[in-house]
């Protein structure tokens, strides 16, 4: 067994490892850490397959973003985690049905499953070999070019979830001071101060 | 030596264990929320493995876009969670119904 495939069986026993720890550890902190250490191995999975973009992204986006914005919320919350675990074991049974179907399900199809003979004619974009251009630069001459508008069209849709979670979670709260600029701005010699003539040895 | 049917079956497992997340933790919102993130990891990897064992870059560029979806998801889940919270002060989910208008 030679280091790569070594490597494989390590990463696939830990994604799948942690990702049932995901989602029946009790506390949702350490939740998040399992899905951090979940998408940190399936990024070692993308490196053995030669994606090494992929690879990147998911570490710096859902490891640095997603997990981090996940921890945040499952921090900030004040919720009763324990209460809304009450049920769990309840759930257990008809969770594993479906699984289970489901598993079933998958193997039926992978065991009836085979590649068409000319799938080789059939690629759209062939992996440029690794002597030539790298993974990086091979993805990026693709989606600068033939799927320019779809790259456009991810950075609108993040630009609306953009705005609608600002939109969705800004409150005004009347009951804090805050500075208000116009007024500042607006602010004059004439209405700041008054000059008074006062008398000598009178007094106001 | 390592497969396709080698990747194929954990991202079966990982997407198994996304489900039976969703209904273990049918009041919690927030493993929810991840476990509907295991799912397009393992729709991801599905993705990444054909497109290298068949040598074709589309499925890494599918895969970006699976990525910025589940971004843009994750962000305004986790919004509308906040919200709801703010108001009802619980995220359980069988409260939820007192969104529709």
């Amino acid at each position: 067994m030679g280091f790569a495939d070594f490597a494989f069986y390590m990463f696939a026993v830990v994604v799948v490892t942690s990702g049932l720890l995901v989602v029946v550890s009790k506390n949702p902190v350490h939740s998040v850490l399992w899905l951090i250490l979940a998408f940190l191995s399936s990024a070692g999975l993308f490196i053995l397959l030669g994606a090494e973009f992929v690879a990147m992204l998911l570490v710096i986006v859902y490891v640095g973003a997603v997990a981090v914005l996940f921890l945040f919320v499952v921090m900030m919350l004040d919720v009763d985690f324990a209460e809304l675990r009450g049920e769990l074991a309840k759930f257990v049974p008809l969770a594993g049905l479906i699984g289970v179907i489901l598993l079933m399900e998958l193997a039926l199809v992978f065991g009836a499953w085979q590649s068409t003979a000319n799938v080789a004619d059939l690629r759209d974009a062939v992996t440029p070999a690794l002597s030539e251009t790298q993974n990086t630069a091979a993805l990026g001459q693709l989606i600068y070019t033939k799927y320019i508008y779809l790259f456009q069209a991810a950075g609108l849709i993040l630009l609306v979830a953009m705005i609608g979670a600002i939109v969705l979670t800004l409150r005004h709260r009347t009951d804090i001071k805050r500075q208000n600029i116009v007024d500042q701005i607006m602010r004059d010699p004439a209405e700041a101060m008054e000059l008074k003539d006062v008398k000598p040895g009178q007094g106001l | 030596m390592i497969g396709l049917e080698h990747y194929l079956t954990v991202a079966a497992a990982l997407f198994v264990i996304g489900i039976f997340g969703i209904f273990v933790n049918r009041k919690n919102v927030i493993i929810i929320l991840m476990s509907i993130e295991l799912m397009l990891l393992a729709v991801n990897i599905n993705l990444v493995a054909f497109s290298s064992f068949l040598g074709d870059l589309v499925g890494q560029v599918f895969t970006l876009f699976v990525l910025t979806v589940a971004a843009a998801e994750a962000a305004i889940g986790l919004a509308i969670l906040v919200c709801f919270f703010r108001n009802r002060g619980t995220i359980a989910v069988e409260d939820v119904n007192v969104m529709k208008g």
